[in-house]
């Protein structure tokens, strides 16, 4: 960790100059570099620690049975949870998946497959692309256009359709480079076998893809939990279950553990900031658990 | 015409045979299929652009340009304008890609120079990865509860013996730019140490190799011949990450004051546009949502301007990294 990496030369030979000088103000100069590295390095992993420290011990007072079954206090109530906004929030990203998975494995397919250098492909991966740059609140202002205006009402779809348009690049993109990576000696074996190009695809590719694009699935899913800003105005809140005298009632406003959140984390009352910080700990075990989960399906693979 | 006698038969065998009338037909409609959900990407942008573009037109309007250069926010008397909101907004980013931007740098070349035995890389990898993949609200939470009580006493302490610096003006009294831009910089640092690292890994083995056979030490490599070689990829992330942070909502609406001023005080309360969306959108009445679509047309222009800059520019790197 010197920051020497040139061999010195053989010590039979004459003085020469050549030997290192540790001492030498470049050699101090690329220690003191190094050393400046290493702390940057750690400084940048400081929040990381801080954050989930303030989460296991400022979420983790209130974690228990109650915080997942009952329902968000009202004002100066004590106790409650969220059981609703987990509930929500499952129920959104779930309408996102459903949205977004097919649609984007299907152009993936094509992307990849059917027509990778074709006009269509080259424009519709640029508008991938762009969509990824897509600020999520944006998202929220297209699903606050296109469902809220049109049927008069916050509710949960209006929030699935915004998640889903920011899973669908990252769907999109991760299943194309998954499907590309599928050896062409394999795809060539299935078409020497007489296959259709869509028996191929179906019987051949996917399940070969199949790890690559769970892996681009789960982290669009852990990504689109955690989100926020495109659920504020569309699925807005609610201190009610989604399902009441079991069945679903989709179309009013919906709870999400991150609007719930936001919401109490300006709230003046103690008991609903210790619970914002009980549904943040919940929140990021989720989207971690996910993210873990997609890592191992991913490592299968390799 | 086989001269065992068995007929090739087209359709008859068990095992083999040209594809059925069904098989053709799915393979048409299958690919049929995803023809038309390529469309459907296609379609959903176009959507987006008019959705946000038609609710506008009647706030553009009304406003015109005039609502770019005005200062006041006020639906009783119905005066709009969002130049402190532009302000805050690329105030905010450049603050933070200033602070981001310098740690994803560092990080990426930490993470590529071999720096670190292979196990620890991964270490700092996962930590990397893990930092973005926090939500945003939960840093909101953090920096409410953290960042902005860690940082008052150093607020105040620089106001005291610095306040004639325009940029320690005011003391922190709550909600801030300089909070805001912490957490922001955190949110950023992913984007770009992810891309740098990209860049850093295509400039090819031989030119660091043959810099250090010119006797150069580990970091005269590193700082001219590699962080050159790589700087247009670098600069690339530097604009990707500073249009993430452009577009950034949750952690600067909980973080930022949202007060409607210009000011170049770290610590006085600001506000984005992103910001002024979230919290302006849930409660507001008809004409007021016309003219936040005006502002969500103006928050998409300049995200779109600086992404497809940062696209641009790494198509420009890769491409150069084909023809080394």
């Amino acid at each position: 960790m010197n920051g020497q990496s040139v061999a010195a030369p053989p010590a039979v030979l004459p003085d020469t100059g050549l030997e290192r000088s540790p001492f030498e103000r470049r050699a101090l100069r690329s220690l003191l570099l190094t050393v400046g590295i290493w702390v940057a390095a750690v400084m940048a992993g400081i929040p990381l620690v801080s954050v989930l420290y303030m989460l296991i011990v400022r979420g983790g007072a209130r974690l228990g049975r109650e915080v997942f079954v009952e329902l968000p206090p009202a004002g100066f109530e004590m106790g409650g949870g969220f059981g609703n906004a987990i509930v929500g929030t499952v129920v959104m990203v779930g309408i996102a998946a459903l949205i977004s998975i097919p649609i984007g494995v299907l152009s993936a397919v094509f992307l990849a497959e059917l027509g990778p250098d074709s006009q269509l492909a080259r424009v519709a991966r640029f508008a991938a692309k762009t969509l990824t740059g897509l600020p999520s609140i944006l998202a929220g202002v297209f699903a606050y256009a296109a469902v809220v205006l049109t049927t008069g009402t916050y509710s949960a779809p209006a929030g699935g359709l915004a998640l889903a348009v920011l899973m669908l690049p990252t769907v999109v993109l991760t299943a194309e480079e998954a499907i590309r990576a599928v050896p062409k000696i394999t795809r060539d074996a299935a078409f020497g076998m007489g296959c259709t190009r869509s028996q191929v695809i179906w019987k051949v590719m996917l399940p070969t893809a199949t790890p690559g694009i769970l892996t681009g699935v789960m982290l669009a899913v852990a990504r689109a939990a955690g989100e926020t800003a495109p659920l504020l105005f569309t699925a807005l809140f609610s201190s009610y279950w989604l399902f009441e005298g079991g069945r679903p009632h989709l179309m009013q406003p919906t709870a999400s553990l991150a609007v719930l959140i936001y919401n109490f984390s300006g709230m003046p009352f103690e008991n609903q900031i210790e619970l914002a910080w009980t549904a943040s700990l919940v929140l990021v075990l989720i989207v971690l658990f996910i993210n873990v989960l997609s890592r191992l399906v991913g490592n299968r693979r390799a | 015409m086989s001269p065992l006698g068995v007929e090739a038969v087209p359709g008859t065998s068990p095992i083999s045979g040209p594809p059925s009338a069904w098989d053709y037909f799915t393979d048409r409609a299958f690919r049929g299929l995803a023809r038309v959900s390529v469309w459907l990407i296609l379609l959903l942008l176009a959507c987006i652009l008019w959705s946000i573009g038609s609710k506008a037109t009647s706030g553009i309007a009304r406003l015109g340009l005039g609502f770019l250069t005005s200062t006041t926010w006020d639906v009783g008397r119905q005066q709009f304008g969002v130049l402190p909101q532009i302000w805050g907004t690329l105030y905010s980013s450049l603050l933070a890609l200033l602070i981001g931007g310098f740690f994803g740098v560092a990080m990426a070349v930490f993470l590529t120079q071999d720096f670190l035995t292979p196990r620890l890389a991964q270490m700092f990898r996962v930590m990397v990865e893990l930092l973005a993949a926090i939500p945003s609200v939960v840093y909101g939470l953090w920096g409410l509860f953290f960042v902005v009580p860690a940082m008052r006493p150093i607020a105040g302490w620089l106001y005291e013996k610095l306040g004639w610096i325009p940029f320690f003006g005011t003391t922190l009294s709550g909600p801030g730019l300089a909070p805001a831009a912490v957490v922001l910089a955190i949110m950023v640092l992913p984007t770009v140490a992810a891309v740098s690292q990209d860049a850093l890994r295509l400039v090819p083995y031989k030119v660091k190799e043959a810099a250090y056979g010119m006797g150069a030490t580990r970091w005269e490599a590193i700082l001219r011949v590699l962080l050159p070689a790589a700087s247009t990829g670098i600069f690339g992330a530097l604009v990707l990450g500073f249009g993430r942070a452009l577009g950034e909502t949750m952690a600067l609406a909980m973080l930022i004051g949202n007060s409607n001023q210009i000011s170049l005080s770290l610590f006085s309360p600001a506000n984005t546009l992103a910001a002024l969306l979230a919290l302006n959108f849930p409660e507001a009445g008809p004409q007021e949502v016309q003219v936040l679509m005006y502002a969500a047309l103006v928050l998409l222009g300049i995200t779109l301007v600086v992404n497809l800059m940062g696209e641009a520019i790494m198509a420009i790197s890769s491409r150069g990294a084909v023809k080394r």
